[in-house]
């Protein structure tokens, strides 16, 4: 097979336009090309300025206490009202989304992540891989998640979010893993599965490079059905007076403390629910819009 | 449509064929079933199909009129259309009369007393096609019981009545059984006995036979000749098997973008066809008789939802001239009473005698001629895909020449040797307490070797193990029992070092081209995936390469698979198993996946690059006819085991093993006149389970010759497994007597 160096240098010349491009930016251009993508992120970077820059215009500190407003409607002086104890509203609201945002987001990617990895692996591998990490997802299933967290609720009260993130992602993921250990095994029947097996693609690469974008759509979807999940684990865990410790907050102890006074008080309780809405639902419209955009047959209708 | 007329006059003297199993009435009664000008739209506005576009046609009882199209025809649709099941948002137009009656739009009411009744029909899939729940007794009784008043005893002893006229042994017992009890081509039958349950008038077959093995389909089809004559029913045989038709039908039509091209009695149509699509399908078949190659139909079909304005085929076809883009010619009457085709050139290809697309085979010409001559007809821009040669340079080679250039086979390197290869399967039951029950001989000692530069074909029936043989080598890890040497390298004995290095010269291309290719990958990151994995850096002048090759524009790269139609996606399929430049490929039924029309330029490309390249193939097929003209030697597979080996044309022409010779019988060949001459040797019985294999032959429980020979010659088939044994030169078969398998 030989060409002649002119011919050489003319396909590499071609050959780099030609080069397709990426994974990444083919679905980054989709994701964008969709109106809900759009809206969708825009709604979320919305909330993340809201969350890191809203604090800075208020008057008030989330620690601040307005001893000559107690329970206070909306004013100039605060913009969403005060609490029972005299905080305002918009400097804690504010302060929970912070936590609760980068709680659910993180939470839920990590356990997606875990969720995939861990199946893909036990419905690839099959035999002893797959019996250990079967073994090891059936354990954490029936231990008891609420119960552990809240045990370990005073290792989370410093500052110590992240460990709290990690521990929440670590009783979201088994069920999906199950999902995707099943899918992961009709996958791995395939044939271009066996194709790229054939040609000597490594296993780990044909994991990721042929089994988990397959299921893309699967894993956007939990992704994005975690981040509620995640959000309102922690609100659970901080109705109970677990989780996020005072004098921090999140959007679960704002919704749990607000419930009370909702009735007579409403701006206590509304600011931080919708709030807690409008993020799940942009979150919902950018994992929609994902899931699309991974999917290169979709955008052209059904068959 | 102003020609259906003459499809409908004429054809009331419908041509003697002469066959033996017609009962000929004197007067031919009138059509049974009277499709005319029938419509079928799916949505609307711009983006609408048109799916079926003026389908007209008239059926008489006891005739059998063969529907003839390729995928995307509007074959299936119509038949659809005219039982009333399309879903509501089909727009359906045009007529549809049952014994007069219009029935097109008929109420639901109306309709459920036809269907089943007067109108029955049978569809491809019978595993779908059957409540897995229920007894099949009990499933055809319902059939029974729906229409006509009858008490359940009766309703079930009719069942068994007529199992037992579909051939399934031991009828009575068999009624009791769950459909996951029976083969495929046992619940075909069971699918015709419950069409015929209730003496339709008109049964419409969607495809019959297509999902069966060719020596079940020659069983299917016989039995539906049975039920003709048993119930005096016309029948609508839709197919895309050309060679079905021949042999089944008296009338034929034939679709293309949904609507008839031609029209006529087999004999016409097969014989002098008028419509160039027609003659270029018929030259594009593969066929078993004929040792010309296949000529491809350019192109692809166009999408129903963007026709163009003039007549569909006018893109592909090779006689177009400027006014055939105007508009779109109605079907006319040409030549012989009631031959129609659809063509403004038809008069003058019906003066020259067939002359312009005779010159082409099937013919006179040997076959690089015929493809050569072919070539030329083609328009110049189209080009032909697989000639296309790019970086590689030069044309290929003339065939003979390539034929005849490498030293004898004895003296070229052996690619791959399998030597008493042995796959089992343990049989285990239960979930929690595995047990052990049996063992699947799935591939129980098979050795053959495969030379530099040549094709080895492995064929069989579903389930006969070629896949697990494939399987096994492709491994490239040490088998159960046996040894597999690749490229002189025993796979048992291989580190992961040498193992990367031998996959570098063995690449697969698979059977289903859309379910090979990652639907998530570019078809640029297909094609260089190999090359990445193997560590080449800067993939693209390399890719561009391979898909000029492989005929596909260089400029498609960035486009998903689903972009692509299935003749192109399986070019990349072969473009990714170039990538490396291997010495063996191995072809895992890389054409039975494509339309007819697509097909052949698939094998004339696997041709040239083998030529180009020096490749050599191991070729898994099921289909003889592509082998035939693809593969140099043959080794056929029964039961995991190897019946019979040789060259192609030994063995296609004096076939040793009684199963050789039954599985050659069984191939439709698409000629009337030859089909109706040849003698068939219809097997009885389904492939014995692999699980539980007869003693001694495998193939004794269904060979035609054991039940031909004495006590002690019998007793010597069932005790002793019958080694392969050379009986001529390259040609070996395990049967004790195949010196004697000709008085089958």
């Amino acid at each position: 097979m030989s060409v002649t160096d002119e011919e050489l240098a003319e396909q590499h010349e071609a050959g780099d336009r030609l080069g397709a491009p990426s994974r990444l930016r083919v679905v980054a251009g989709r994701f964008f090309g969709s109106f809900q993508g759009r809206a969708g992120f825009a709604l979320l970077a919305l909330m993340f300025l809201l969350a890191f820059a809203g604090p800075f215009l208020g008057r008030w500190s989330y620690t601040d206490r307005d001893f000559t407003a107690f329970l206070a409607p909306p004013s100039a002086d605060h913009w969403w009202g005060t609490l029972q104890t005299g905080a305002d509203v918009y400097a804690v609201t504010l302060r929970g989304m912070r936590r609760s945002l980068v709680v659910g987001l993180l939470a839920a990617v990590v356990g997606t992540t875990l969720a995939a990895v861990v199946g893909a692996f036990a419905g690839y591998f099959a035999g002893w891989t797959d019996r250990a990490l079967t073994w090891v997802t059936d354990l954490l299933l029936v231990l008891p998640a609420f119960l552990i967290l809240a045990v370990m609720s005073p290792l989370f009260a410093s500052g110590q979010w992240p460990l709290f993130v990690l521990v929440l992602a670590l009783f979201l993921w088994m069920v999906t893993s199950k999902i995707v250990r099943g899918v992961t095994i009709s996958l791995r029947e395939r044939e271009f599965v066996y194709a790229a097996r054939f040609m000597g693609v490594r296993p780990t690469t044909v994991i990721f490079r042929h089994i988990l974008p397959n299921m893309s759509s699967l894993l956007v979807v939990d992704a994005t059905l975690n981040v509620s999940a995640a959000i309102l684990t922690e609100t659970s865990l901080s109705y109970f007076g677990f989780g996020i410790q005072p004098p921090d907050v999140s959007l679960g102890s704002l919704i749990a403390d607000g419930t009370r006074t909702a009735l007579y008080a409403p701006w206590t309780f509304w600011f931080c629910a919708g709030l807690l809405v409008v993020t799940v639902l942009a979150v919902n419209m950018v994992g929609d819009s994902l899931r699309d955009a991974f999917d290169p047959a979709s955008g052209r209708g059904r068959r | 449509m102003k020609g259906y007329g003459g499809l409908r006059a004429e054809s009331a003297g419908r041509p003697g064929t002469g066959r033996a199993d017609r009962d000929d009435p004197a007067e031919p009664p009138g059509p049974v079933l009277e499709v005319t000008d029938l419509h079928v739209t799916f949505g609307a506005g711009a983006g609408a199909v048109r799916a079926v576009r003026g389908v007209s046609y008239a059926v008489r009882p006891g005739e059998v009129l063969g529907v003839v199209g390729e995928s995307g025809s509007g074959k299936s649709v119509t038949s659809l259309a005219v039982m009333g099941l399309l879903p509501p948002h089909a727009r359906v137009t045009g007529s549809v009369r049952l014994h007069g009656r219009e029935i097109l739009g008929a109420d639901e009411k109306t309709l459920s007393a036809v269907r089943g009744g007067t109108i029955s029909m049978v569809f491809q899939d019978p595993l779908s096609a059957l409540t897995p729940v229920y007894r099949v007794g009990d499933q055809i009784a319902e059939a029974v019981r729906i229409h006509r008043r009858v008490s359940r005893r009766d309703a079930a002893r009719r069942a068994v009545e007529l199992l037992d006229l579909v051939g399934i042994p031991d009828a009575a017992r068999r009624a009791r059984a769950f459909p996951h009890e029976f083969s495929g081509g046992m619940r075909q039958r069971v699918m015709i006995a419950m069409a015929i349950a209730n003496d339709p008038d008109v049964i419409l077959c969607d495809e019959p036979t297509t999902a069966l093995d060719v020596t079940v389909q020659a069983q299917v089809l016989e039995v539906l000749r049975r039920a003709r004559r048993e119930t005096g029913a016309a029948i609508v045989l839709i197919t895309h098997d050309l060679g079905v038709v021949a042999g089944s039908a008296d009338r034929v039509m034939v679709m293309y973008a949904g609507r008839p091209v031609e029209a006529g009695t087999v004999d016409d149509v097969y014989l002098r066809p008028r419509m160039p699509y027609t003659a270029g399908l018929l030259a594009a078949v593969p066929r078993l008789d004929a040792a010309e190659r296949p000529v491809p139909i350019e192109g692809t079909p166009p999408s129903p939802a963007a026709l163009p304005p003039g007549c569909p085929f006018e893109p592909r076809c090779p006689l177009a001239v400027p006014a055939c883009a105007a508009a779109e010619p109605a079907l006319e009457p040409v030549g012989s009473p009631g031959h129609l085709a659809a063509c403004i050139r038809a008069e003058e290809i019906e003066a020259a005698g067939g002359a312009p697309l005779a010159a082409r085979p099937p013919g006179a010409l040997p076959a690089e001629a015929g493809a050569e001559a072919a070539a030329g007809v083609l328009p110049a821009g189209a080009g032909v895909p697989a000639r296309t040669g790019g970086a590689f340079g030069g044309r290929a080679p003339e065939e003979p020449g390539g034929r005849a250039a490498p030293p004898p086979r004895r003296d070229r390197e052996v690619v791959l040797a399998v030597d008493d290869l042995v796959r089992y399967y343990p049989l285990t039951k239960g979930t929690l307490l595995r047990r052990r029950i049996g063992t699947v001989r799935a591939v129980d000692g098979v050795s053959f070797d495969v030379r530099e530069r040549e094709t080895l074909a492995l064929v069989g029936e579903s389930g006969c193990g070629k896949t697990t043989t494939l399987m096994e080598i492709l491994r490239l890890a040490g088998p159960q029992h046996g040894t597999v040497t690749v490229l002189g390298r025993d796979t048992a004995a291989l580190g992961a070092r040498d193992r990367m290095a031998i996959r570098r010269d063995l690449q697969v291309v698979f059977q289903d081209p859309m379910a090979s290719l990652d639907p998530r990958m570019t078809v640029y990151d297909i094609v260089a995936e190999p090359l990445r994995t193997h560590g080449i850096r800067r993939p693209g002048p390399r890719v561009r390469e391979l898909l000029r090759l492989v005929g596909l524009e260089p400029g498609h790269a960035a486009r998903h698979p689903q972009d692509f139609s299935g003749g192109q996606r399986q070019r990349v399929g072969i473009a990714r198993a170039l990538a490396l430049e291997p010495r063996l490929v191995v072809l895992d039924e890389p054409v039975s996946a494509l339309d007819v029309s697509i097909r052949a330029g698939v094998l004339d490309l696997l041709t040239d690059l083998k030529a180009r390249l020096g490749l050599s193939y191991l070729f898994v097929a099921h289909d003889l006819a592509v082998v035939r003209h693809l593969a140099d030697r043959v080794a056929v597979m029964y039961l995991g085991v190897i019946a019979e080996i040789g060259r192609v044309e030994r063995v296609y022409a004096a076939p040793l093993h009684p199963y050789t010779r039954a599985l050659l019988s069984a191939v439709p060949v698409p000629d009337p006149g030859v089909e109706r001459s040849r003698g068939h040797v219809l097997l009885e019985g389904d492939l014995p389970s692999p699980a539980d294999p007869p003693s001694g032959c495998r193939f004794r429980t269904r060979c035609p010759l054991f039940r031909m020979l004495g006590g002690s010659e019998r007793a010597r088939c069932v005790d002793e497994r019958p080694p392969l044994r050379m009986l001529g030169d390259d040609h070996a078969a395990s049967c004790h007597f195949a010196e004697r398998s000709g008085a089958v």
